[in-house]
């Protein structure tokens, strides 16, 4: 599919700039090139499907539809699974949040929506496509909406609500099930298009130079690490790696759309699958500002059960998926 | 005079939203008032749960993703 990237990628840097095939240089630019190209067509295609599927799914629909149902336990799985459909915008988080808990939604599921939201996003899902393939993406999403529906599940039975802050207690204790009625906007689908392209193509410029450098960092690597170099280092063996991967991910705060190019190169370079994606979970899924934020609902000590929980899952994850890939 | 309002934490959507709304009233030459609104406590009145929100005279009109500028036209007029 993306053979026509590497011809012009090929031809670009070998032909027409002149550097030699097959040198140091040569591979770092080559890779840069075809990198950056395939990167931009799945962004551009991603986001926008997943702009298309929003419109039908607005975010209204599914509070309503959660707090009017009861699932007896799949709520944890729909709420996930929108979380990853959702597209996150971290200043959303809290809204989202109170929206829930207005709703009526149990805490536990509130959770699970929170955890996926950020996990598994559109960029990151092109990004991942582009860097890893199909299989790899594929098991980073079912894994991301687990993570989910487990610490959900989790946080949902440690009876946290006491936990919240004031403000967010008195709007639990007034919430109501089935709030208005949602109004649909009446456009057709044709109408809608260039707002949806508008919008794909608003989330690609913002996040490209983010992409650009991640590639950049990864080609130069690329280039110049040696084969196999991390396995002296970090093997599958090295029992501490996935929890110091995890640790080291949490603080991070780096946009999914440059960290996972730079991520596919330590891969390449013989890091295990199972702790890379651990890291990469770590630094999208959690982060500093994204606490800062929860601050307004939650206090301090449900922060920090509530990192502790999720960190624990992507640990274990990053163990299963040593494991079994 | 329109009392316009746009709701939201400061991200890059919320940001271009009220770029938008303000050349838009701009150009048009309406008299309005155009608040950012950034606390989230406020914010939370209006029932929202996805930033930005445009709100016109107290009504929530567009939630969630940046109006083009011919939407928020036809919204004031």
């Amino acid at each position: 599919m993306f053979d026509w990237i590497q011809h012009f990628a090929d031809w670009l840097i070998y032909s027409i700039v002149g550097i030699q095939e097959g040198t140091q240089l040569g591979n770092a630019f080559n890779f840069f090139v075809y990198d950056t190209i395939k990167i931009l067509f799945l962004l551009l295609l991603i986001t926008f499907l997943m702009g298309i599927v929003n419109a039908y799914f607005p975010i209204d629909r599914i509070r309503n539809f959660l707090s009017r149902n009861k699932l007896y336990g799949g709520e944890y799985l729909m709420a996930s699974t929108f979380g990853a459909l959702t597209p996150f915008c971290s200043c959303s988080s809290v809204p989202l949040f109170i929206g829930f808990v207005k709703g009526g939604i149990p805490l536990g599921v509130t959770f699970a929506f929170l955890v996926t939201s950020p996990l598994v996003n559109e960029v990151a899902v092109a990004i991942f496509l582009g860097m890893f393939g199909l299989k790899t993406t594929v098991i980073y999403v079912v894994s991301g909406i687990l993570l989910g529906v487990v610490s959900g599940f989790i946080l949902g039975k440690m009876n946290l609500e006491p936990l919240l802050t004031e403000w967010v207690r008195t709007i639990q204790a007034n919430a109501e099930r089935e709030r208005e009625t949602f109004e649909l906007e009446n456009l057709t689908f044709f109408q809608r298009l260039p707002g949806i392209w508008n919008e794909a193509f608003g989330i690609v410029k913002s996040v490209f130079p983010y992409v650009i450098i991640g590639i950049a960092i990864g080609a130069a690597m690329h280039g110049y690490v040696p084969e196999g170099f991390f396995e002296k280092y970090i093997g599958k063996d090295t029992w501490y790696a996935v929890p110091l991967a995890v640790i080291l991910g949490v603080p991070m705060y780096a946009n999914a759309a440059g960290i996972i190019p730079v991520i596919q190169v330590f891969v390449a370079k013989g890091i295990p699958i199972g702790t890379s994606l651990a890291f990469m979970m770590a630094v999208v899924g959690l982060s500093i500002p994204e606490a800062t934020l929860l601050k307004k609902v939650m206090t301090g000590k449900l922060i920090a059960i509530f990192f502790g929980v999720v960190a624990s899952c992507i640990i274990l994850s990053g163990y299963v998926f040593n494991a079994i890939l | 005079m329109k009392n316009i309002k746009v709701l939201g934490t400061g991200c890059a959507k919320c940001k271009q939203m009220e770029n938008t709304v303000r050349a838009v009233v701009a150009s048009m030459g309406i008299e309005a008032t155009v608040e950012k609104v950034e606390d989230i406590e406020k914010i939370m009145e209006y029932n929202v749960m996805i930033t930005p929100v445009l709100v016109i005279d107290e009504k929530v009109t567009i939630k969630g993703r940046v109006p083009t500028e011919q939407e928020v036209k036809a919204l004031l007029s």
